[in-house]
Order: C-alpha cells, then structure tokens, then sequence
C-alpha cells in the first residue's frame, strides 16, 4: 500500500514537472509573439499617425477651396449662407404618384442548399 | 532493543555465594542503561541541529544565490506585463476643437556626415551639391577633406532626398532619425500654434521644442511621456478660423490696412473660436525675428507680431460703453438722462472736444453712445471719479495682462497713466490714455454680453466652466447690449447690419501714437467691438485695422464706420451659419406654399 502511494506520488511530480517545463516552453513563444505583435503596433502607430497628418494635409482648407473652385462646373459648391437655413414646412413632400420607376431589378429568388 | 534486568538472578546468586554484595550489580546495570539513553538522546538531537543547519544553508545560498545573479546580469524591462498606450515617446498632437489636427509629427531623417569614412570626398560633394542645390560645393568639399569627424549637412530630409543620397553608395554619408513638427493647415492659426524647432541634438534623436504660442506654453505637457500621447484640446474652430483669416485678409486689403487682427470669442465660457492676426506667417517655416540688423523696422512689422495679444493700442470710443455701464450701475444715470454735451469742457488746462469739433448740445445717456460724445462720457466720468473708474476697469481686467494661454500674452500688459487724475479720468471715460490690446476688449464685451459675468479668455476647450464673479448689474448690462445695437441701427456703425443676426456694437477710431510722442493726424487704428445677436449674444468679434484708409469716396475715409465695421460685417455674415446659428425672420414674408396644409380637428 504504501509502496504504490510512493510510485504515484513519483509519477506525480513527474507529470508535474513535465507540466511545468512545457508551459515555460509556451510561456517563452507567448512573450515572443507579444513582443514582435507591439513592434508591429509601433510600426503601424506610426504608420496611422502619417495618415493621418497626410489626411489633414489633404483637407486642409485651402486646398478644398481650391478644390471647390476647379470644380465648381460639376459640384457647384458655394460658401455657406444665413439664407440657406429654412423650416421644414418648406420642404415639399414628394408627390405619391411621381416615384421613380424601378430599373434594373435583379431576380433572387432561388433555392437554398440544405 | 533488549531490555538487560537491574538483577539478574544468575549473578545475584553468584555474587551472594561469593559473599559480596549485590547490590553492586544493580548499580553497575543501573549505570550503564542510564549511559545507553544519554546516548541515545544525544544522537537525536544533533540530528535535529543537522537538519535545521541544513535549512538554514539552503535558505541563504537561496537568497545569496538571488543576489549574485541580480548583481551579474544585464538589467532588463520586464517582458511579460504589456506596456500598453500609457507611454508614448512622441511630442503630442495639437487638435482643434471638433478633433481636427492642428499640428502632428512626422517622422524624417537627418543627413550628417563622418568625412574619416569617406572614400570619395570630391564626388559625395558633387553628388550631394546635385541632390541639394543650396548647398555649396566648396564649402563641403573643405570640411569632407579637413580634419573634423563630424558634421550635420541637413536637418531634415524627405524620404525621396534620402533615397537619392542613399544611391551615391558613400560610407561616410549617414542618416540619423528626426521627429519633425508638421502644421499641416499652413498658416492657418499661426500665432496660436507659434511654431517648433529642435532643441538639443544626436545622431539617434533629436528634441522638439516649442518657440512660441501654445507649443511654448504648454511644452512641457506636450512632451510629458506621462500623458499617453494625449493631444492637446484649443478651441479654436479650423473651419470658422479659415473664414475670418479669409475675410480680414480681403477686408485689409481692400481698407489698404497695413495689419488686421480679429477675434471670436464666445461669451459665456470665453473660449477664443478664431483668432487672427495679419500678416501671419508659416509656422513650419518660421521667420526670424526681427534684430538690431532691420533697421527703421518696428517689431509689429514683423509678420510674427500677434496683433490680437500684444497689439496694445489705444483702442478709443469702444471704452465709452464701460463709462456708461459704471454710471448706470452706481446709480448716477439711466439711459434716458440727459447730459448736456454742448458746454465747452477744460480739464486741466486741456480741452475736450468731440470729433471734428461738432457740437451734439443736450444728449441722452443712450444717445451719447450712439453719436459718440466724447464730453458725454467725461461728464460722466467726472461724476464717478477715478478711483471708481480704475476699480471697475480693474475688475474687467482691462488693467492686467490677459490670461490667454500663450506665451505672447506677457506682451499684453495694458498701458495705464502714472498718475490716474482727472484729466486721464476723463480720457480713459472716451479710450484714450490706456492702452490694451484686442483680447482685453473681447473679454470685457463678452461680460456684458452675457449678462454682467467676468470672463477669462481661453484658447484651451473647456468642458466644464464655472460662471466668473458678477461684474456689472444685469440691468446695466442689457441696457448697454440697447445703446450698442442702436449704434448699428442709427449710429456710427450702420454698415454692421447683418440681416437675421441684430449685431450690436461700437465703433472706436485712434489715433496711432508716434514713437517719439506726439500722434499721426494720418495714422489710426481702428476697432469694432461686436455681439451678435443683441438680444441674447452668443458671440463677441472684435475687429482691429491697423492703418486703414477707404479711398472710394472724394476723400479719404479713416474712422472705424468705414473701415473696421464694414468688414466685421462680412466675418458675421460668413462665420454665423458656420457657427449653427440661424438667422431672425426680420421681414415676415409670406412663405410659397408647397402643397402641405395643416389641419386640427
């Protein structure tokens, strides 16, 4: 009796240890891999923060005036006037009998595989 | 373990045949058992002594053992907790209020050299020369061939100057990493944002510093690795402070204004919307100041000089309003009490007269502001005397230097006399004798504008704003927004109706002192100091022109009715639908039905 509750403690402590070795191995591979993944947010911070400076350069606002100016053929964009702003009893409601035909319709009716 | 018998009966019997005592024997067994436990005992406890000298040995090899690795390895960061944002080494970015960026980093490289590495001095010079073409050949070629082992050759390269010099194959041409300052709006904000430079210098990194505006104030909360890159709130609006640099810059041309300044305040958290100063520069190529070298050049020739903050001129009949406030509020007038302005007035041996000596006779309190009476308000002012006057200007905070948050605003302590007599009493009463710059006057027309509250101006976004302490008397204050809003409707500034906005507000024209005493008769300085709308003001804009002259009529034109009011107006009308603000139904017309009636039942 006593001899098998020290065989099974023995391979306790083996299996234990065996245990504790293979978690230290994963352990090790995790900090890798979280150490290469903040390099790679470093990286991709700077990378988000030259967008972004490009972002704000691209609409800065002489650019989209003049933007606004070479295309104002096509856009027509004005400057923001006081009498832009109106009521809601002057927006027109649209007529029921004048909606759009429908164009271009696409069957999907089908069958689903089971 | 067998136990020996105290007595054993063979040799008892032995013993008592040979007639010798046994009791010997008991003694002699007796003994030796005692001996047998002492040892016994002993060895025990030595075990136990072994065993705790063991643990003993273990625990300070364990601990020694701890010591010795700690003391012989290489230190390091600890690699199993995260960092996380809570550390960013980058300067941090400046935003406006809505989150748009103001000024952000961008990384770059610099190009120095180690001429001890070169190989081909005389063709990295042709090169380099060819890549950049202000560089000079001979200079470089002497420092690549004499003794020095190094030295910077540009600051800041981009990545396509980099590649270039990257393809001349020259060892001793190298790239160091820089973080650079980028404004990506130009000259937008400029005097608010100031502008950045490097500070101390190494191959691997250099220091960003702020040189003025905001950057400069707040250097040390930019750089704070502390704050995780958390960027720095103004509130400053991008899109609103682009309109009015647009039109004070059409309105100083037209005015043929040698300077501008605006400034858009809102009155009840005295947060600066847009503050403009012309001419401005580029702040990511900023101007020298001016030296000892520009002669005949006053510093606020300077495109650096922010008119807005440090411009401290006489700012004139914009003052009157205060003089009436402080009457109204100790009870010596209301707004109909009638001063008679038409007696000639000598204070000191000086005379007091009107503009272009007209003669105004009996006048309301309300109409002394509308037609700009300058013995009006000296009238008044000798009634409240000047300790008074100084206290109430005091508590505007038109005696201090602003609070504005940049470095510029030391250079914004107001101008007061020494001795503050009758004589300045009177001309203060009218603008004249102290003076302040544009901010000082926003602020102080923002307390009226919102009901008789101090303001404190700020170009930092607020999120929380206690009400400042009670400046002026809720009363005086709407009586005052009255006369300024008549001064639109019937007074001097009738070119600052802005249909739908009811703008309020007073005109003030001065003279500019000359450096050596004295004043121009040609040279004045002209101010707009608004609200809008007058009945429930959201906004204070003040409108500075520095040496403005309208030349569309037969003469010249030179007070602020013709000049600063006409482009104020301009700026309300193109700032206020940005600003979400919808104008009044003035006129009530009769809306084109669009087919929509509506019923009750």
């Amino acid at each position: 009796m006593r001899s098998l509750l020290y065989i099974l403690s023995a391979l306790a402590v083996m299996g234990l240890a065996y245990w504790a070795y293979s978690e230290n191995y994963k352990t090790q591979a995790s900090l890798d891999r979280s150490h290469a993944l903040q390099g790679e947010i470093g990286r991709m911070q700077e990378e988000l923060a030259v967008l972004r400076a490009e972002w704000a350069y691209l609409n800065r606002p002489d650019r989209l005036r003049d933007l606004a100016r070479m295309n104002y053929d096509k856009l027509e964009l004005n400057v923001l006037e006081p009498g832009q702003f109106g009521r809601v009893d002057q927006i027109a409601f649209a007529d029921d009998d004048e909606l759009p035909e429908i164009t271009g319709a696409v069957d999907v009716i089908g069958d689903l595989e089971e | 373990m067998t136990r020996v018998p105290l007595r054993p009966l063979a040799r008892i019997l032995d013993a008592r045949a040979k007639g010798e005592n046994p009791d010997a024997i008991e003694c002699e067994n007796l003994r030796q058992r005692h001996d047998q436990i002492r040892n016994e005992s002993r060895l025990r406890s030595e075990g136990r002594l072994l065993v705790l000298a063991g643990f003993f040995l273990c625990a300070f090899v364990t601990v020694g053992a701890r010591m010795a690795t700690l003391s012989a390895s290489e230190a390091q960061e600890p690699r199993a907790q995260a960092p996380g944002s809570s550390i960013a080494t980058a300067r941090a970015d400046i935003l406006d209020r809505q989150g748009r960026i103001l000024a952000t980093n961008l990384v770059t490289h610099a190009l120095y050299a180690q001429p001890h590495q070169m190989v081909d001095p005389e063709r990295a010079a042709d090169e380099l020369v060819r890549i950049f073409p202000d560089l000079k050949r001979a200079r470089l070629i002497k420092d690549f061939t004499g003794s020095r082992k190094f030295l910077w050759i540009k600051k800041k390269i981009s990545p396509e100057q980099k590649q270039a010099v990257f393809d001349i194959g020259e060892p001793g041409l190298l790239f160091g990493p820089r973080e650079m300052r980028l404004y990506p709006n130009g000259k937008l904000a400029a005097h608010v944002l100031g502008g950045a430079s490097f500070g101390r210098e190494g191959v691997s990194a250099a220091e960003v510093i702020g040189v003025a505006g905001v950057e400069k104030q707040f250097d040390d909360f930019l750089r704070n690795p502390a704050n995780g890159g958390a960027p720095l709130e103004l509130s400053i609006d991008l899109t609103i402070q682009d309109a009015v640099e647009r039109v004070l810059y059409g309105g100083m041309k037209m005015m043929n204004a040698k300077g501008a300044a605006a400034i858009l305040m809102d009155v009840h958290t005295g947060e600066v919307i847009s503050v403009a100063s012309l001419p401005d520069f580029d702040p990511n190529n900023r101007p020298r100041p001016l030296t000892v070298a520009d002669k005949g050049k006053d510093q606020s020739d300077s495109p650096l000089f922010n008119r807005a903050v440090q411009g401290v001129y006489e700012l004139g009949s914009t003052f009157k309003i205060f003089t009436a406030i402080q009457a109204m509020d100790l009870g010596l007038v209301n707004p109909n009490t009638v001063i008679d302005t038409g007696v000639p007035m000598k204070i000191s041996g000086y005379r007091i007269g009107e503009f272009r000596n007209k003669n105004y006779g009996e006048l309301s309190v309300s109409d002394i502001i509308v037609k700009s009476s300058n013995r009006g308000t000296g009238r008044m002012a000798l009634q409240i005397g000047s300790e008074r006057q100084q206290e109430f200007l005091k508590t505007l905070g038109l005696l201090d230097r602003t609070p504005l948050e940049i470095v510029e605003a030391t250079g914004s302590t107001p101008l007061v006399p020494k001795n503050w007599g009758k004589l300045s009493s009177v001309t203060i009463s009218y603008g004249h004798g102290i003076s302040n710059s544009p901010m000082h006057l926003a602020a102080a027309y923002a307390s009226i504008a919102n009901g008789g509250f101090s303001v404190k101006p700020t170009v930092l976004k607020q999120h929380h704003v206690e009400r400042g302490a009670r400046v002026m008397s809720e009363r005086s204050a709407a009586a005052a927004r009255d006369m300024l809003r008549k001064v639109v409707t019937e007074g001097t500034a009738s070119f600052g109706e802005v249909e739908g906005y009811l703008v309020g507000g007073k005109t003030g024209t001065a003279d500019k002192p000359k450096p050596r005493g004295g004043y121009y008769d040609d040279k004045v300085i002209n101010t707009f100091a608004s609200m809008f709308p007058s009945d429930n003001p959201k906004y204070v804009l003040i409108v500075t022109l520095d040496e403005p002259v309208e030349t569309s009529g037969t003469k010249p034109r030179r007070t602020a009715g013709w000049t600063a009011v006409p482009v104020a107006a301009t700026i309300i009308e193109r700032v206020a639908p940005l600003l979400g603000m919808k104008p009044r139904e003035t006129r009530v017309e009769p809306l084109a039905a669009t087919g929509v009636t509506l019923t009750s039942n």
